[in-house]
């Protein structure tokens, strides 16, 4: 790495499903706003922009550039990344990366979706498949985690009644998430009385459609120390893409987190990750998905997670605290949903998370974002260097 | 930063007005073949092989949302990292360095690719003006440019016949570039007495639609560079800068954010006297008028010197500064592509491989990429052998 680079600001909005008082660049200046705040900076201390929507889903052609002017960088440089659900993720990547140049001292990135404005379900719906082949298929986000979850059912032993366990958790978390879509309030009974969509997955387990943005500011070691003296530090990345077609993995089960991770605990030398890191957002698109999710980050055997939450063992203040400020299903501006969960991995490192704060000293966070095929973008924070 | 960043393999694909029996994905794999057979290199799970893939592509143009996705085992790069730009073609080969720059990557992998021919240009171009103020109206980017024509033109005394002249020495250079798709001989009087496409725009001075085709290209650091080839081609300097969106807020007559994007990427070069310095220059001009108003931009004359600037015949084969050498956006090229096309014809100029458009002796080499409507975002990168 060419220069060491920390994140100095975050910021998000109050995520609602409906935001019918604001246009898509006053949602993003809402959490550009928030951040710069918390950074303590301007417009004019910022030299390059980044940011990115699932573009198809906002029904824009590069938005960008109606959006970065309205935000009141004319004149600076900018980017704007998509990878469908990644598109967070590579926004916080491609920070990651022109910050560590160090040609630049300052790097606002923000990722946004306003998903009451355009065909959300689009791009929900099969419409990042392939046309001739995974395409002509209903292959939704729903069917897709439905089969996974199935397959994962059949090897396992886990049951519908754990699968709503996971759902109350979040729920629970989300609760205490000021910032939270969906709080509910739910019980195991209420889940399992909710609508079937595709066996086992019901609606209460998918994400939502969210009108959200998400912005944080990383700069190379030496400016950092100069803006923050609580530099929170950017120890690695790493994008991981399956190559696309659902039906040729092997294990329907299985996605690229795995490897993902194994890459960067190798680079930064963790070994028990479940004891070196201590909070997780990963990005959960249904909630089933974070049985598999917590297996492949290493934080226990295979199929075997869904006993944890038979024991009561993840939450924030339990054992393991994964997904703390709620998660996906709780809120999902998909766009911006990867920067959600850095911002919020952030705040769990620096101990500002509010009430859904982990307790305990957080040295290492780990983020990531998740894409319709399996992709991951994993992010990982840590105190101190 | 991170030493330097070398172009190692190039690729294009014929251009051509419809590329009916070929998919996106196809088209991808031409190209992508292309510079993995040039250097040898392939995606390894190991991690030594090509690190990253970074696609520039326009979703609205695409179709299918993040047409990237069949991109991962069109090339092979099951697991591996993959991000994508959704800007200009230019804006991925700036974001690829800057992969490079930080240290996170070797190598990078880039494509941009655009099919023209299945969908509507103008159409999609409308959706991006803001929803506000400018889309109401019924903007798109061709009335946009018609704009800044008039008022550039007009401001400047810029004569009908200047403009004409650009489209004349493209059409004339594209005839030795087997690559390009128009390469009629055109007189003055040709373009002149062509049909009005909007006003002061006629139909022989805009960039033929549709047309389809991609491009790729591999970066490496300076490390790998020499040892994958013994004719790296640097990128020496990189700049970006964004305009206004709403196009009265600009005085169109200039093009403020080019001047700074050069002054970012002369800086970076050490260039003081582009016109001198330069051996030649690939730049976007979608319209007759831009490759004068960009010419100033880029620092080869002063403000409102463009049409001065033709007339001399510095910017002819055999002049000062060959502009386009390859023809240009105006012989045909996709948007998005024509971001990268400029990097990859530089390229082959700087390597001595361009053939009959050859630039004898070429060192040092300007490539611009645009976007947005009447220039709102620009990119540009230097280059040298």
């Amino acid at each position: 790495m060419a220069e060491r680079i920390a994140i100095v600001g975050v910021g998000q909005t109050h995520h609602k499903s409906k935001r019918a008082d604001v246009t898509t660049a006053e949602l993003i200046a809402e959490a550009v706003e928030r951040c710069l705040e918390d950074a303590g900076m301007q417009m004019k201390d910022i030299d390059h922009l980044v940011g990115g929507s699932f573009e198809v889903a906002d029904g824009y052609h590069c938005p960008d550039k109606w959006i970065i002017p309205e935000l009141g960088a004319v004149g600076k440089s900018g980017l704007e990344m998509q990878n469908v659900g990644t598109t967070g993720g590579v926004v916080a990547v491609a920070g990651f990366n022109l910050a560590a140049t160090g040609l630049f001292d300052a790097v606002l990135c923000f990722a946004w979706q306003k998903m009451d404005e355009a065909a959300g379900a689009f791009g929900r719906g099969g419409g990042g498949a392939n046309e001739y082949w995974t395409g002509q298929f209903p292959m939704s986000p729903i069917t897709n985690f439905a089969r996974r979850t199935y397959a994962y059912m059949d090897r396992s032993g886990c049951t519908e009644e754990h699968i709503a366990m996971v759902r109350v958790k979040q729920d629970q978390c989300a609760m205490k998430n000021p910032y939270a879509q969906l709080r509910l309030g739910l019980t195991v009974e209420k889940v399992m009385q909710d609508v079937l969509l595709a066996w086992p997955i019901r609606r209460l387990h998918m994400c939502p459609t969210t009108a959200g943005a998400a912005a944080f500011i990383v700069c190379p070691e030496a400016k950092a120390k100069k803006v923050t003296n609580k530099p929170l530090w950017v120890e690695d990345w790493f994008t991981c893409h399956q190559g696309g077609a659902l039906t040729m993995a092997e294990d329907p089960t299985a996605s690229t987190l795995r490897y993902a991770c194994d890459v960067v605990y190798k680079r930064c030398g963790i070994t028990n990750p479940k004891k070196e890191i201590q909070a997780w957002e990963v990005y959960e698109p249904a909630s089933p998905a974070e049985l598999r999710w917590i297996e492949e980050v290493g934080i226990c055997e295979d199929y075997t997670a869904w006993k944890l939450f038979e024991q009561g063992k993840v939450g924030i203040d339990k054992e393991i605290p994964f997904n703390p400020s709620g998660g996906v299903t709780a809120t999902n501006p998909i766009g911006a949903t990867p920067v959600v969960r850095l911002v919020e991995a952030a705040l769990q490192v620096r101990g500002d998370a509010g009430e859904h704060q982990v307790p305990g000293t957080i040295n290492r966070a780990l983020a990531t974002g998740y894409g319709g095929q399996g992709e991951n973008v994993i992010m990982l924070l840590r105190k101190s260097l | 930063m991170a030493g330097r960043v070398g172009i190692v393999a190039v690729a294009q694909t014929k251009f051509e007005e419809r590329k009916s029996a070929l998919h996106t994905g196809e088209l991808m794999y031409d190209v992508t073949r292309d510079v993995m057979g040039q250097t040898g290199l392939e995606f390894k799970s190991d991690g030594t092989g090509i690190d990253c893939t970074t696609a520039a592509g326009l979703d609205l143009f695409s179709g299918p949302a993040g047409a990237y996705m069949f991109l991962g085992y069109i090339v092979g790069a099951y697991q591996r990292e993959d991000e994508r730009v959704l800007q200009d073609g230019a804006m991925a080969v700036y974001y690829g360095a800057m992969q490079v720059l930080s240290g996170h990557s070797d190598t990078v992998l880039l494509v941009a690719y655009n099919k023209e021919s299945q969908v509507s240009k103008n159409q999609i171009e409308w959706v991006g003006m803001d929803q506000i103020y400018q889309r109401r109206v019924g903007l798109d980017f061709v009335s946009a440019a018609a704009l800044q024509a008039m008022r550039y033109t007009t401001k400047y005394g810029i004569t009908p016949e200047q403009c004409a002249k650009v489209v004349v020495k493209s059409r004339k250079n594209a005839g030795d570039n087997p690559f390009a798709m128009c390469c009629d001989s055109l007189t003055v009087d040709d373009v002149l007495r062509s049909t009005m496409l909007c006003d002061p725009i006629r139909v022989q001075e805009a960039k033929p639609v549709p047309v389809d085709g991609a491009c790729a290209m591999i970066l490496a650091c300076e490390e790998k560079a020499k040892k994958i080839t013994d004719k790296p081609v640097w990128i020496t300097g990189l700049g970006t800068c964004y305009d206004h969106h709403e196009l009265g807020w600009r005085d169109l007559a200039d093009c403020d954010a080019l001047t700074v994007a050069a002054q970012r990427a002369y800086k970076m070069a050490g260039i003081k006297d582009a016109l001198k310095e330069f051996d030649l220059a690939e730049i976007s001009e979608q319209y007759s008028y831009q490759e004068l108003l960009w010419s100033e931009g880029l620092g080869f004359c002063g403000k409102g010197e463009g049409g001065k600037l033709i007339d001399s015949g510095k910017t002819q084969m055999g002049g000062d500064l060959p502009l386009n050498p390859s023809g240009g956006m105006l012989s045909g090229l996709p948007v998005c592509v024509a971001g990268m096309q400029p990097v990859v014809e530089a390229a082959l100029q700087l390597r001595g491989q361009a053939g009959a458009r050859q630039v004898p002796g070429a060192k040092k080499a300007v490539a611009h990429g645009v976007d947005g409507p009447a220039g709102q975002l620009q990119c540009v990168i230097t280059l040298e052998n």
